[in-house]
């Protein structure tokens, strides 16, 4: 567009308009070319293309727009994350500090909105301090295997040959797990705890990850513009920098979207074995399992960290499908 | 197809000797000495290195590892630290107990799901897909443990129809499927079992149905004069491989990943021997079970793969 931009208002000179010295100067093109003369109107016509092209992200953030239940959701996750964040400015009470004539009180009960646990402790306010630790297991471990499964998946993609193949038949293996049963392995043998139930996890999460790597790698690698960039003389650190990466983070970024809802899950269900947190500190998980034993006195109360795990986890899940839909990405 | 199937069964052999090997170093990520669990604490050096000696810890670990899977492949799998009992007895009678439940989850979850699933996916972008798809991702999204303790509120806290936990009144020695005082016990695991395949399956088959039928030979079956429903047979059986690939995985799950839900139940199948074993940090019954299921695991998908390849020729050539 730009190129054509100079030719116009030579043209707009043979209708007999003066033709400003600027327009056949290259340096005055950074407003793509239009410039203001007289004959502005024809100029316009004849400068705009057709249609307008948005860039990748432009369109991507147009879909988004457009796309009402995944901003509601995706406010409703910032909210959560928020809450979680700045949990000791809005937490009513102190989430540790207990009482003994206040225990398992139903909702409402002197200014405990939502009752209390089987310690008397304010439900609100360990639910809001619970969502740091849940939030917590459920991005650490997906942000791991993103870098280490997606780093792992586009070296074996790239390279190609024995090395792709020795790395894909690895993670085959932990690939022959149910992924509830490898987190609870790793985790069962290594003794519970929040940084060992991270650990496990991300565990779980790189050969999935690797694989949507290595997939979306080798099918960028046969592509001929990587041979051009070869032949071209760039060097390989550069082609994977620009061009695989560019067209790899996508899927990565879609699929580590995806697991956060898978994560925050597994991670609640690691705590409520009792390989998570320990307590006194609140989770999500764990709160659920203490809880259970409570059920036939405040039946509600004892459902409500699972509802904070649901709703978190439903959020992240519609949000990771808007996204997919709004970046147009096939997995 | 001869030469295919061996040629799966020949790749599955290294995938089941990885499961292997990640299963005896479980022992050895654990903290401290595995034989700390076994000797008593004023035990002397002495003492601990004839131990040492007769479990055979002081040899390379190589070699520990090709005499501990010689052991396994001819079932023994050691020595429970809780019970005294053999793992071997243990993981299979709470293997028993788990695919009861299975046998009942699996066709729910398979039929609700795929219904559910070509459905929406025959009428994509209508109310009933948005319905199905709504329902999905709530059932992809539950943690199963919480629905489980919800269902146990309803109807075993307020409402007193069902039992809570448990397999079977106290006191009954076998499960009797012909007794509704035996069964009533399955119906809540059941249902809680099989919510994420369901949703899981939906997603899925719906996916699955959409996308074939945006393919071209559907518009050529429909130019040729078939009818919606001859259509509609020819679309579900070419979305039947990404189906049955899911369903594979899932029939793991439930055998494999039912560990939070049998935990809520206290239904004593190869989940709750698991979250046991964490409990009591009795490591031999943890690395069985783990190994059982997962070799379990690995056969389901070996017989998935084939099954796809006897549906679809294509995959044969691949």
């Amino acid at each position: 567009m730009t190129d054509y931009s100079s030719v116009i208002p030579a043209k707009a000179g043979i209708r007999g308009d003066e033709v400003p010295a600027a327009a056949l100067d290259p340096r005055f093109r950074g407003n793509g070319g239009v410039i203001k003369t007289r004959s502005e109107p024809f100029l316009e016509e004849q400068a705009a293309p057709a249609t307008k092209v948005r860039g990748y992200w432009e369109s991507v953030f147009h879909r988004l727009r457009r796309d009402p239940v995944t901003l509601v959701f995706a406010v409703i996750v910032l909210l959560i994350v928020l809450a979680a964040i700045c949990a000791p400015l809005i937490a009513p009470f102190d989430p540790y500090k207990e009482s003994i004539v206040g225990r398992l009180k139903p909702l409402g009960w002197r200014g405990h909105p939502l009752g209390t646990d089987e310690l008397g402790r304010d439900m609100l306010s360990r639910l809001i301090y619970g969502g740091r630790v849940s939030l917590l297991m459920g991005i650490v471990p997906v942000l791991i295997a993103s870098l280490i499964g997606g780093m792992l998946g586009i070296a074996g993609g790239f390279i190609g040959g024995r090395t792709n193949t020795a790395v894909m038949r690895t993670m085959d293996v932990f690939y022959a797990f149910p992924s509830v049963l490898l987190a609870v392995a790793i985790a069962g043998a290594m003794g519970g705890g929040m940084a060992n139930g991270m650990l496990a996890l991300s565990l779980v999460f790189i050969p999935p990850m690797c694989r949507v790597a290595e997939t979306a790698t080798t099918q960028i690698r046969a592509l001929d513009f990587i041979e051009a960039a070869r032949a071209s003389g760039a060097r390989t650190t550069t082609i994977i920098r620009y061009h695989v990466l560019g067209n790899v983070l996508g899927p990565v970024f879609i699929y580590a979207s995806s697991l956060v809802s898978v994560s925050i899950l597994l991670a609640s269900g690691l705590s409520f074995l009792g390989l998570g947190v320990r307590p006194p500190v609140p989770d999500w998980g764990l709160m659920l399992s203490t809880l259970r034993q409570s059920i036939y006195v405040v039946p509600f109360v004892c459902a409500l960290p699972g509802l904070a795990i649901f709703i978190t986890s439903i959020c992240c899940n519609l949000v990771s499908d808007g996204l997919r839909a709004a970046m147009d990405v096939r997995m | 197809m001869i030469r295919y199937i061996l040629r799966r069964i020949v790749y599955a052999i290294p995938i089941a000797f990885g499961v292997s090997v990640v299963c005896f170093s479980l022992v050895y990520i654990a903290p401290g000495d595995p034989l700390q669990t076994v000797m008593p604490p004023d035990a002397t050096a002495e003492t601990i290195a004839i131990v040492k000696h007769a479990y055979g810890f002081d040899r390379p670990l190589p070699m520990q590892f090709l005499i501990w899977l010689g052991r396994v492949v001819t079932g023994d799998f050691g020595v429970s630290i809780a019970t005294r009992r053999p793992v071997f007895l243990e993981v299979s009678e709470a293997l028993a107990n788990t695919a009861l439940l299975a046998m009942f989850a699996v066709p729910l979850a398979f039929f609700t799901g795929y219904v559910m699933g070509a459905v929406a996916g025959s009428f994509a972008g209508r109310w009933i897909d948005r319905v199905v798809t709504g329902a999905a991702v709530v059932g992809v999204s539950l943690p199963n443990y919480w629905l489980g303790i919800v269902l146990v509120i309803v109807f075993a806290v307020e409402y007193m129809v069902l039992p809570a936990t448990g397999m079977g009144p106290s006191g009954s020695t076998a499960f009797n499927l012909a007794q509704w005082s035996n069964v009533q016990f399955l119906v809540l695991p059941v249902i809680t079992l099989a919510m994420i395949p369901i949703g899981i399956l939906a997603r899925t088959t719906r996916a699955a149905v959409a996308e074939v039928r945006n393919q071209d030979f559907v518009q050529t079956l429909r130019a040729k004069g078939l009818s919606e429903w001859a259509v509609t047979r020819h679309v579900l059986k070419n979305a039947m491989p990404q189906v049955m690939a899911v369903m594979g995985l899932q029939f793991g799950y439930l055998l494999g990943g039912s560990i939070l839900v049998e935990t809520v139940f206290t239904w004593p199948g190869s989940g709750f021997l698991l979250s046991k074993a964490i409990i009591n940090r009795d490591v031999p019954v943890l690395q069985g079970t783990i190994l059982v299921l997962s070799l379990v695991f690995v056969t389901t998908n070996l017989v998935v793969d084939l099954l796809q390849s006897l549906i679809d020729p294509r995959i044969r050539r691949a």
